[in-house]
């Protein structure tokens, strides 16, 4: 278990402070069936004798975490000496692809978040009062949307949003334009990328409130009414204080996920118009050009970020240690 | 009841909250309805380039195959593409992870959960770290070594990623169970002459299985659904389903067969249809037990 | 899915006759274990290998989409997982960096093998791998539409655009241009392509220094924006898969496509009316005024390891000669690639691809930084299509990204 926990975590952290070694270049000319051509290659054994020597590759201490491809930090200071307006910064800081990232991820996940946790509250409610035989069916298709792989989940809604889809071609009637693409332009793809995170996550959020809500103290639900509260005021002094454990359980759970928001931009395709750091990372992984210490410099970064995100809810559950200890 | 005391309302509100079901029931399903009625037709006709209702008409199907469903998506994707070997791979998959995660965890939580030292606090948050790292990144690290030792390809390795990647969820989930179990009870047990583990096994066991239950549900979505791992560690002949239906949308240079994809994914969320209806009132039943806190 | 049909029932028709092939192969014993991409033609190639397993002999093969991620790791170590790679052009270079392939002519000349000298690639004099099939981007356009518009099929892409502008006056088509514009590996090959017709050169004067950001750079992003305008707006996120599907629906009358998709396309199974018969397969487009094809040349080809024992290096040298002896070709098989196989007659299929050949396009680099400058264009330029930046900025951002990218990666010098 320790194995799988703490050596990952120290070698990503290793990497993330190295880089390659120098490769050592010969020319030579290469033939394939369309003729030869002079080109550059890498000298094997060069290269191989500097890497026998130490295989982490060159330290490099912090580099990695300030250049460009993650907290920039010269070409953010040149932006700041060079910008007129609060505008053309943002303009500046948002071309660089880390900061990029954390501004579609921190959009996301807290604007996805509390939206699923209301929406998951409210269908918790609403399915609560349902009548008993109802229950099971609009529970079980309440949950589709959490069950189904989301590679696989965002491909269908990819296909179905396109212009000429069912939703496309729905919402093109519907706002009686008919060159309105939810594909074509950023805002409408980041919405598009929201409400596909809500539909997705809510019922995660619905099934652990409908769970809360049937052990409701039912004596203190029903003194609340003979005093005569409302409705809303028994929702909002017996219910929510009652299920709020459950709220922060959600949230920590979704915060994190939220992210490491990744799927629905592979599915959908949209690295052009919104990018996150988990997709940054795969950007580096993937093909044929694998950067190692720049995914393990993101990694960090998003484990950073988990942390800080989630510091309320650690410092609140270490208070509670700290008084049974 | 809860029901009758919050069922008490009036017409209009609960018109209100039907209406609403309604609504979101129609959100949650229509894309899998659709998808399973796409499923009988042909990759044009589901794709709609042309006009969505040929998705409904299905007018290309028709004139491909004479009719306006056909099956040759399911034909090509079990019979041709032997996707059922992807089935009983996954199935090992899931056994095997959720057998594994759940015994790690109810003992590690049991243990954390009954010991007061802050360490248990510091595993608890590491655990929380790990989880917070993306899972591409120990991927993409785990390869070299496992290819070194020659433990690449095989399920069993892919088994022990998994549970490792889920185990923090499943240690924070068990843990919040079990500190709502109160020690009195595995006193009681002890005093009655049980040692430590019949304590255990004999009271506190029985009275955590909603949440084991619970737990072990969101083990099994997480050993399904998952790409990352499964795509990167298994050899071809081992793939799960997830890997295997990406497999069917072909590369940038060679055409893949998308309504493979579309029949093994109706396929694939049909065992899970099952296993919510049968685990159903075991899910709901097991987080009201734990009633799961932060 | 007949094409898979078929590739399946070819696999099995080589099973069958395994015995026969096994005592072809002459491999006396050792392990093969082959790792490559996975479509028709080389699910038929790793088939073909597999056929020669037998007393002794252990051959498996992992064709998978993912075998870019796999096959550095799969290769090394002191004994390496995988004994074959099958590569193609850029897909060489990470294993050709790191030392993982060995070169075959030790193996050529004891075992020979029945192939032709032009399939041998050599870098630096040393046979490296040995070619079977080649592939390229190129057009292919609807002979009724374009004649029903008067329009002469088109040969650069200005001429493209003229006719495309034509089409969407008449009304003909509302986007009758695709090319797989979506961001990511997609836009930025089709970068290199255009930047290849207009006469550039990626890196200067071969050192690894980027040269992108010049008049040659401007040029190619413009003329790419000019052809975005006659695409669906959706093109940032319209992969090959995407078009394709486009294309078989009848809504586009000219695209940039690869030769080894276009078998399926003239096929014509699954596609709307009037779509298929009308399908011709052009040669490559150039721009710009240039003579070089705006396109590059691909071939897919084995290589064995280096870190294997020579046992194992000659069973696999020998199933893989093999799998790819002329005699595999078939009416079934010619239709699955451009092969470079004697007795391989050219199918309508492939004649794009012979016309792109013919017309001496390059072939896409082979330099071992040049990856990342792929990855570089791939990230940035969709700022510049989506009307946030302008060239010389996309550009200049191209450069500063593949420079961090390169010096990570130990390109000397940055």
């Amino acid at each position: 278990m320790l194995l799988f926990i703490f050596l990952p975590i120290i070698s990503v952290v290793t990497q993330s402070l190295h880089i390659e070694h120098e490769q050592v270049f010969v020319e030579v000319e290469n033939c394939d069936f369309f003729g030869c051509k002079k080109s550059t290659m890498v000298d094997v054994e060069a290269t191989a004798a500097i890497k026998a020597e130490k295989p982490l590759g060159r330290f490099v201490g912090l580099e990695n975490y300030f250049n460009r491809s993650h907290f920039a930090s010269s070409e953010l200071a040149q932006a700041w000496r060079t910008t007129d307006s609060f505008g053309e910064f943002y303009d500046q800081v948002y071309n660089l692809p880390l900061y990029r990232a954390i501004i579609f991820t921190l959009v996301y996940t807290f604007t996805v978040t509390p939206l699923l946790i209301i929406l998951g509250f409210i269908i918790a409610i609403a399915v609560n009062s349902l009548h008993q035989r109802l229950k099971g069916l609009v529970i079980f298709f309440s949950l589709l949307p959490m069950i189904v792989t989301p590679l696989i989940g965002s491909l269908i809604l990819f296909w179905m949003i396109d212009s000429r889809g069912i939703i496309g071609s729905f919402l093109q009637q519907f706002f009686n334009d008919p060159d309105l693409s939810l594909k074509a332009s950023t805002p409408l793809m980041w919405i598009t990328l929201m409400v596909y995170g809500v539909w997705h996550s809510a019922p995660f959020a619905f099934v652990i409130f409908y769970a809360g809500l049937q052990t409701l103290p039912q004596d203190t639900l029903e003194s609340a009414m003979i005093d005569g509260a409302s409705r809303w005021e028994r929702i909002r002094y017996v219910v929510i204080p009652h299920i709020a454990p459950l709220v922060t359980f959600v949230a920590l759970i979704q915060l994190m996920d939220n992210f490491r928001v990744l799927e629905p931009i592979v599915g959908f395709n949209a690295s052009a118009h919104a990018t996150s750091l988990s997709s940054n990372i795969l950007n580096d992984l993937g093909g044929e050009s694998q950067l190692f210490a720049s995914a393990a410099t993101t990694s960090v970064i998003t484990i950073l970020g988990v942390v800080v995100l989630l510091s309320p809810v650690l410092y609140r559950t270490w208070r509670d240690w700290d008084r049974k200890v | 009841m809860t029901s009758s005391v919050v069922e008490n309302k009036s017409f209009s509100l609960r018109f209100i909250s039907t209406l609403f079901i309604a609504f979101w029931l129609m959100i949650a399903a229509f894309p899998f309805f659709w998808t399973f009625w796409g499923s009988f037709k042909v990759e044009l006709d589901f794709f709609s380039k042309e006009n969505w209702t040929n998705a409904i008409t299905g007018v290309r199907t028709l004139s491909t195959h004479g009719e306006a469903f056909t099956g040759a998506g399911y034909e090509g994707a079990w019979v041709q593409e032997e996707f059922w070997k992807a089935v009983i791979n996954t199935a090992l998959v899931c056994l095997f992870v959720v057998c594994t995660s759940l015994t790690i965890g109810t003992l590690g939580a049991y243990a954390l959960s009954r010991s007061g030292f802050r360490y248990a606090f510091w595993l608890l948050i590491i655990a929380l770290i790990f989880r917070a790292m993306p899972p591409i990144t120990l991927v993409a690290g785990y390869l070299l070594p496992f290819f070194e030792w020659g433990l690449w390809g095989k399920l069993s390795t892919t088994i022990v990623v998994l549970v490792a990647i889920n185990q923090p969820f499943t240690l924070w989930m068990l843990h919040s169970f079990f500190q709502k179990i109160p020690k009195e009870l595995d006193e009681s047990a002890m005093v009655d002459g049980c040692t430590n583990f019949q304590a255990f096994r004999y009271v506190i066991l029985p009275v955590m299985w909603p949440g084991v239950i619970t737990t072990g549900l969101f083990s099994f979505l997480l050993a399904y659904n998952d790409f990352v791992v499964t795509a990167l560690l298994l050899s071809k002949e081992n793939q799960t389903m997830v890997p295997k239906i990406a497999g069917f949308l072909g590369t940038t240079q060679t055409e893949g067969n998308v309504m493979f994809a579309v029949a093994a994914v109706v396929s694939a969320t049909f065992p899970l249809f099952v296993l919510v209806m049968f685990f159903q009132r075991q899910i709901v039943s097991g987080l009201t037990a734990g009633a799961v806190k932060g | 899915m007949n094409k898979v049909l078929r590739a399946s029932l070819i696999a099995a028709g080589l099973m069958t006759s395994s015995v026969a092939a096994h005592a072809a192969c002459g491999i006396e014993g050792g392990r093969v274990n082959i790792i490559g991409n996975e479509f028709p033609a080389i699910q038929t190639i790793g088939a073909g290998a597999v056929a020669c397993a037998g007393d002794g002999v252990e051959i498996t093969a992992n064709l998978t989409k993912e075998h870019k991620e796999l096959q550095v790791p799969g290769l090394s170590g002191d004994v390496a997982e995988y004994t074959v790679a099958i590569v193609a052009n850029s897909s060489i270079v990470p294993l050709m960096s790191n030392g993982l392939i060995r070169p075959l002519d030790d193996l050529i000349a004891k075992h020979g093998g029945n192939f032709g000298d032009n399939q041998k690639i050599t870098i630096g004099g040393k046979t490296m791998a040995i070619g079977f099939m080649a592939n390229a981007q190129h057009l292919v356009y609807r002979k009724d539409i374009l004649a029903d518009a008067g329009i002469e099929p088109p040969t650069t892409y200005e001429e493209v655009l003229a006719a495309s502008k034509m089409l969407k006056e008449k009304g003909a088509m509302k986007y009758p241009f695709g090319a797989a514009y979506a961001a990511g590996w997609g836009i930025a090959q089709e970068f290199n392509n255009m930047f290849i017709g207009m006469g550039g050169e990626f890196f200067k004067d071969s050192t690894p220094m980027p040269n992108v950001n010049n008049e040659k750079g401007i040029a190619t992003l413009e003329m790419m924006k000019a052809m975005t305008t006659q695409m669906n707006p959706d093109f940032l996120t319209l992969n090959n898969n995407e078009i394709n599907a486009e294309w078989k629906a009848g809504n586009v009358a000219m695209m940039q496509m690869w030769g080894s998709r276009a078998g399926p396309l003239l096929a014509g199974e699954e596609t709307a009316p009037g779509v298929a018969e009308n399908t011709v397969l052009a040669g490559p487009l150039t721009a710009g005024g240039g003579s070089i094809p705006a396109t590059t040349l691909w071939w897919d080809g084995f290589t064995i390891a280096t870190n294997i024992s020579d046992e194992d290096a000659e069973a696999s040298y020998l199933a893989m000669i093999n799998a790819i002896d002329p005699s595999i070709m078939n009416d079934e098989v010619a239709t699955q690639a451009v092969w470079m196989i004697e007795g391989y007659e050219p199918t309508p299929a492939s004649a794009g691809v012979f016309a792109t050949i013919n017309a001496g396009a390059q072939p896409y680099p082979m330099i071992p930084y040049n990856t990342h400058l792929h990855s570089a264009l791939g990230e940035e330029l969709p700022d510049f299509f989506s009307g946030n930046e302008s060239a010389e900025k996309t550009l200049a951002d191209v450069e500063a990204a593949y420079m961090v990218k390169a010096r990570e990666a130990g390109v000397a010098g940055l």
